[in-house]
């Protein structure tokens, strides 16, 4: 063979792999959006579940789904926030910064599950909260904080220096320098990895099961009062979200229409994260155009 | 003294702004180093209980076939043998990785050389679809697809390794291809340009100067896929199987570890032999992460000093 | 290399005219053990333009940004800084004090990504300044003493950042001039601009000396012979000599002066 047959046959082999992909890509969405669509209607999304009767919904898992997102971010976010700063700004480039970012690449890296058992460990059975959203959230927040340091760290080190020199040079402190003119500069690449970062907690199940459970008991969305036991706001009590019904109604195997709930919630899943990314992107860019003055 | 003199040698608010930056910003990050600290104690404690609390030994632990935790053995023995879930997590994501790093690596070519325009306006959209399906999403069209799908070529029930595999090989896709469209591009231009003069076609350019000069990053890209294939819990939980048999061939249901502490572990008694054999089970996943996360460091450490 | 400590032989400047003088300045960046800047002894008289010239990598930046504190984070500074009968180079001072009465403006423009009045307001609020009236006057004076304020003065809620190279860098001398301060520092301010905003530049500067002093590090010969009146030449993170601007361009005690005023260096 000569060179320029192999160099073709080679890339004929490429776009066949490539295509392959793309394929499987098209009939993963194909398989969620023709068997999940025609179950999401209104009344899908508006009813209770049922585990032992066809025709449940799932009304209260998308909307534990959406609150123990706004509980995650509402703790991971600071946290993080405040890491990122620690790390952009105040670190040395020293063995203990080296330190900590190790120590923060390993939370990464922890599968979902055992960060899940370690707040079961924790929240459930040592500190006898029990099931519950808080519970959920703070394991959500463990499995979160990683990245979105990460991310918030890359966009505070976007910002040139220049900007931080500008500040201390007119008599501000570090620490004002940082919130009024870092932060604000760095604030389109923030919040789009804030938002990609809420993509991922809603499709998390693993560190749900056992922190968060796998009930939804019947909520009352006219109770405002979060320290009743049935108001919808009660941070305390069980919440099976969305992600995790799709993999409980599968393995337990009691629900007769498991398959068309599973595939309506996952098309609704997916629908969720979608908006999520474009969201990101849309906002960031308006933001960013915003801040420069561009057009 | 004047006015500003004075001004110079005290203290003012921007002083105290800065003490109350930095103890807000300490104080974040301490919390970080403290949760992981404790996750790590936490876990390690409770999983090493089987061998310090139950005197399970390690090497039974780690080579024996039965796993029955309740019950004991005919010799008396507590039966925790977890060499099948062991062998069946590294079975699916090495066959995971090995499936997908072709296709990745095809991705990431096809993305850097091959038709960058293209690349960056189709396949890029839908790697980072990919990267956002929710893992028990991939679980579900496994369970409704692939395993009805082994079934049907080759009976049984259609769970097993090769079901896991199937679903993981998807998962990680996109993980591998995104770290592999970063280790191309970091390969500098001139590179290919100077293949390129030389006379070498495409191909060779990428056989002989792409790939190896990102060899130590394509590596660490397909390291941290398999870090992913092996701690992902319940997309594998759902096609698995979950029997605690050892595998012996990839259509029997078997079970991961994962897929073992997702299944079993609200169905234990704290404390108990059980319930601690599950723990160790976790243990073996938190130090396979490290062991991922050590290797990445090393195979970059080795990469960054050869370019 | 022996320092050659011209201020005291040269240039007599009554006390009570120095606005700000080192002694035996040195910087020494990271880890480093040789010093950037080696033993700078400088008095700087009020209300006068200073020129710092030298070729790249002399240490002017080095020795500018020392002067205001800006090297902390990077660099050890040993020697005195006196300012106001105070050494501001000790670690006990206030050092936002200091920068607030020895303002900087860098090489390239570096507007903060907020609206034009903002960049200016935002330090004077910080500083404890709330009221309005008193902000939008600060704003129009410093806008008017940077020469800006009839380009921008319909515009104030606009970007900094959509203004041109040249209307940035004259923002962000109105930025430091708002903060009122009594000494100017300006590392090569025009090094981005063209020859009209340059002139423009110059012009203003002429014009701020009636109520700061300044010191400026500057590459263009024409610039420093045309603004200041006393000009350090820096070499090799040495000050060679220093002396009346004229002196210095005519006849410099110095051969690499010499050369190096003349175009002949390197
Ligand atoms: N942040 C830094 N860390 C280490 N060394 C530095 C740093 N900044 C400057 N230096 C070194 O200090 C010396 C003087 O640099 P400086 O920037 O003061 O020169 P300069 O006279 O301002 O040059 P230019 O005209 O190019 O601006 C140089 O040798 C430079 O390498
Ligand atoms: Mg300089």
């Amino acid at each position: 063979m000569t060179p320029n047959q192999t160099d073709r046959i080679a890339t004929q082999l490429i776009n066949f792999l490539v295509l392959i992909v793309v394929l499987i890509l098209l009939f993963l969405l194909g398989d969620i959006i023709f068997s999940g669509f025609p179950h999401v209607s209104w009344h899908f999304l508006t009813s209770p579940s049922s585990s032992f009767s066809a025709g449940g919904g799932i009304r209260d898992q998308l909307f534990n789904s959406l609150y123990l997102l706004v509980l995650t971010l509402l703790i991971s976010f600071p946290l993080a926030l405040g890491s990122a700063i620690y790390l952009s700004e105040y670190a040395g480039n020293n063995w203990r910064t080296g330190l900590i970012r190790t120590a923060i690449e390993v939370l990464s890296s922890l599968p979902s599950v055992v960060v899940g058992l370690f707040g079961y460990l924790l929240f459930v059975i040592s500190f006898h909260i029990g099931f519950s959203i808080l519970s959920g959230a703070i394991a959500l927040t463990f499995f979160n904080l990683p990245l979105l340091v990460r991310s918030i760290e890359g966009s505070l080190h976007a910002v040139p220096d220049s900007q931080r020199e500008a500040g201390i040079a007119l008599g501000l402190s570090n620490w004002r320098t940082i919130r009024g003119i870092i932060l604000p500069a760095a604030l389109p690449g923030i919040l789009t990895g804030i938002i990609l970062s809420a993509g991922r907690v809603f499709g998390e199940a693993a560190a749900l099961i056992y922190t968060a459970g796998q009930s939804a008991p019947i909520l009352n969305y006219a109770d405002w009062n979060p320290t009743d036991g049935s108001s919808f706001l009660n941070p305390m009590r069980p919440a099976e979200t969305l992600a995790v019904h799709i993999w409980k109604v599968n393995t337990e195997g009691v629900t007769p229409d498991a398959v068309s709930v599973s595939a309506g919630a996952s098309a609704v899943l997916i629908i969720v994260i979608l908006i999520f990314n474009f969201g990101a992107r849309a906002i960031g860019n308006h933001l960013y155009k915003k801040m420069t003055g561009g057009k | 003294m004047d006015e500003i003199q004075k001004k110079l040698n005290a203290p003012s608010k921007a002083s105290r702004e800065d003490v109350i930056g930095r103890i807000i910003s300490y104080t974040c990050i301490a919390v970080i180093i403290a949760l992981v600290v404790s996750i790590l104690y936490f876990i390690t404690s409770r999983g090493i209980a089987t061998f310090t609390t139950n005197h399970v030994s390690l090497w039974q632990f780690l080579t024996g076939k039965q796993w029955n935790p309740g019950t004991l053995s005919a010799n008396g023995q507590p039966q925790v043998g977890a060499l099948p879930m062991i062998v069946t997590s590294f079975s699916v994501t090495i066959l995971a990785a090995l499936v997908a790093t072709p296709f990745a690596i095809a991705v990431a070519l096809f993305m850097t050389d091959i038709a960058p325009k293209t690349g960056a306006k189709f396949l890029q959209p839908v790697i980072e679809l990919l990267v956002g399906i929710p893992s028990v999403v991939y679980g579900f069209i496994g369970l409704t697809v692939v395993v009805p799908f082994i079934r049907h070529l080759f009976g049984g029930t259609g769970s097993g390794i090769l079901a896991g595999t199937i679903v993981l090989f998807v998962m990680v896709l996109p993980t591998i291809s995104s770290l592999a469209v970063d280790a191309l591009r970091a390969v500098p231009t001139y590179f290919r340009s100077a293949s390129l003069a030389l006379g070498a076609t495409r191909f060779q350019t990428i056989y002989k100067v792409l790939l190896r000069a990102a060899m130590p990053r394509l590596l660490t890209a397909v390291i941290f896929g398999m870090a992913r294939a092996f701690g992902e819990a319940l997309a594998v939980q759902m096609v698995i199987g979950n029997a605690v048999l050892m595998p012996h061939n990839l259509v029997t249901p078997t079970s991961t570890l994962t897929s073992q502490l997702t299944t079993n572990i609200g169905n234990t008694i704290m404390g108990t032999l059980p319930n601690n054999a599950l723990w160790s089970l976790a243990l073996i996943l938190l130090l396979m992460s490290l062991v991922f996360n050590l290797l990445i460091r090393y195979i970059g450490k080795r990469g960054e000093i050869k370019s | 290399m022996e320092a050659y400590d011209l201020n005291q032989t040269h240039i007599i400047i009554p006390p009570e005219e120095i606005a700000l003088s080192t002694k035996q300045l040195q910087v020494y960046y990271g880890h480093n053990q040789q010093p950037s800047m080696t033993n700078a002894s400088l008095s700087f008289p009020r209300f006068q333009i200073t020129a710092l010239i030298g070729a790249s990598g002399s240490g002017k930046s080095t020795y500018l940004r020392a002067l205001n504190r800006m090297n902390d984070r990077i660099a050890r500074v040993d020697g005195e800084i006196r300012y106001r009968g105070t050494n501001i180079n000790s670690p006990k001072v206030n050092v936002y004090e200091v920068r607030k009465h020895i303002g900087m403006v860098f090489q390239k423009p570096n507007p903060f990504a907020k609206s034009i009045s903002e960049n200016i307001t935002f330090a004077l609020k910080a500083a404890g300044i709330t009221n309005r009236q008193e902000l939008s006057n600060r704003v129009e004076t410093s806008l008017k003493e940077a020469a800006l304020w009839d380009e921008v003065k319909d515009s104030l809620n606009k970007s900094a950042l959509s203004l041109s190279g040249g209307q940035q860098q004259r923002l962000c001398i109105a930025r430091a001039i708002a903060m009122k301060p009594d000494i100017l520092l300006l590392d090569e301010p025009a090094s981005a601009l063209d020859p009209i905003s340059t002139t423009k530049l110059e012009v203003t500067l002429k014009e701020l000396t009636k109520k700061y002093t300044i010191i400026i590090v500057t590459h263009n010969m024409e610039q420093a012979s045309r603004i200041s009146t006393y000009t350090a030449f820096f070499h090799l993170g040495h000050v060679l000599e220093y002396d009346q601007t004229e002196k210095i361009f005519q006849t410099p005690e110095i051969q690499a002066t010499h050369d190096y005023v003349t175009g002949n260096f390197g």
